[in-house]
């Protein structure tokens, strides 16, 4: 399935700036990021879970926010790019 | 149920992959170019002059991503392969199947048969579609002897004769193959197979794309627990992937052939997308090259139905489905290996 996941992180103290830190390196290691707090991910439902938790355990939800988009399987025909930083599809020929 | 996950292709020479977290980064002239999460990725196959560090290629062990180096043409050098996988029964399996020839014959007659009527459909097919009345006789007409090459299969009970019976047919498929070859010119003519090296394009084309099948097949070898070194319809040689080669003969047509012959009849090659070197050897350029691997990309994410398991799956883990029954077969699960027969 394909997961659209964004982010608000409270980044007045330090400790904020951690886990904004954190919260992009776990989306990182699950999906691609599209913009600077937007990520998506293709994941199987195991690995949903496994980010999830991770995403969750990372953020203090009295000050963070997160937010995830259930994209399904058909995701390319609700996903519209324009504009510069296109994204690759996961799905497609990878051919560097 | 394994899933069809994509494959990187790196062909930029002097890319550097590294690991980066749970994830693979591309980097070229010190730049990162692409980043993919390992668990989006079946393999890794990296085209000459590009570099891995040891984390990823751990990393990549792990979980189970093939990683292969070739060379920039696509001659296989080596992969990175973590601890042996599967079942060590299910390999005594294998080397006892060997030893026997009993069951060595059995199975080579299943590979043969499904090799010779995959190519009896590819011709059939394009007898129906496109060849032109003559084309279309001499289609038939061969078509009509592989049938019978298949009577013969069936009867022949040792190792020997089916190889022979095999090589008859091959030479046979491939006698009309310039009838599958809809354009013009003499580009694309096909004398005879060669190979190491291909002595002109249409052998350059289909060498790269045995390549590629036999990269996914080999996979499919080690990830099902099979050891990809010992086959049956192939001899055992040092450095001879035998029992790849041999679940790769029921795919050479219709998969490999078939996106060939697709890729010239609409012209998305040409004679200038081929290089030719002293030696007489044809080469692939670079742009071209690239064409090749999304047009097999794309062929592979294609939707089928596996006939015998009535499985809903894309073409590209059909070679994962076969490589299960022949594993299948070797544990005595099954009585015979049922070869994939295309439609």
């Amino acid at each position: 399935m394909y997961v659209l996941v964004t982010y608000d992180v409270a980044t007045a103290t330090p400790e904020g700036q951690k886990r904004l830190r954190h919260v992009a390196k776990a989306c990182l290691d699950f999906g691609q990021r599209v913009q600077n707090s937007v990520f998506e991910m293709k994941v199987d439902p195991a690995q949903w879970e496994e980010c999830k938790d991770r995403l969750l355990r990372i953020v203090q939800l009295e000050q963070d926010s997160l937010r995830f988009y259930y994209l399904g399987a058909k995701w390319q025909r609700r996903v519209e790019h324009h504009g510069a930083k296109a994204s690759y599809d996961v799905e497609g020929p990878l051919i560097v | 149920m394994k899933r069809h996950l994509n494959t990187l292709f790196i062909t930029t020479q002097g890319a550097y992959l590294k690991k980066e977290g749970q994830a693979v980064a591309v980097r070229i002239e010190r730049e990162t170019r692409l980043r993919v999460p390992l668990h989006n990725l079946d393999a890794i196959a990296c085209f000459g002059r590009v570099g891995a560090s040891p984390a990823l290629m751990g990393a990549c062990a792990e979980a189970g991503v093939s990683f292969s180096f070739l060379t920039e043409h696509g001659r296989f050098i080596a992969s990175v392969n973590g601890f042996t996988p599967g079942n060590v029964l299910l390999r005594r399996a294998q080397y006892r199947a060997a030893d026997d020839p009993a069951i060595s014959a059995e199975l080579t007659r299943s590979i043969v048969l499904g090799k010779i009527a995959n190519s009896r459909t590819v011709l059939l097919r394009a007898a129906r579609e496109g060849a032109d009345a003559e084309s279309a006789e001499r289609l038939k007409h061969a078509a009509g002897r592989l049938s019978a090459s298949i009577v013969e299969v069936k009867a022949a009970d040792s190792v020997d004769r089916l190889r022979g019976l095999e090589g008859e047919a091959a030479s046979r498929y491939f006698s009309v193959f310039n009838d599958l070859v809809l354009v013009a010119g003499d580009t694309f003519r096909f004398k005879k197979r060669s190979r190491r090296p291909p002595l002109d394009p249409l052998n350059c084309l289909l060498s790269f794309l045995y390549t590629l099948l036999l990269l996914d097949i080999r996979s499919a070898c080690e990830a099902t627990g099979l050891d990809a070194a010992v086959g049956y319809l192939h001899r055992d040689r040092p450095g001879r992937p035998g029992l790849a080669l041999d679940l790769m003969e029921e795919f050479r047509a219709p998969l490999a052939d078939r996106v060939a012959l697709t890729l010239i009849n609409r012209q998305q090659l040409g004679a200038r997308d081929f290089v030719r070197q002293e030696s007489g050897a044809y080469l692939l350029t670079d742009d071209a090259r690239k064409r090749v691997l999304v047009a097999w990309q794309e062929r592979k994410q294609e939707e089928t139905r596996h006939p015998l398991l009535d499985a809903r799956t894309s073409v590209g883990l059909l070679v994962h489905l076969q490589a299960r029954l022949m594993a299948r077969r070797l544990r005595g699960d099954l009585d015979a290996y049922p070869p994939l027969i295309w439609k």
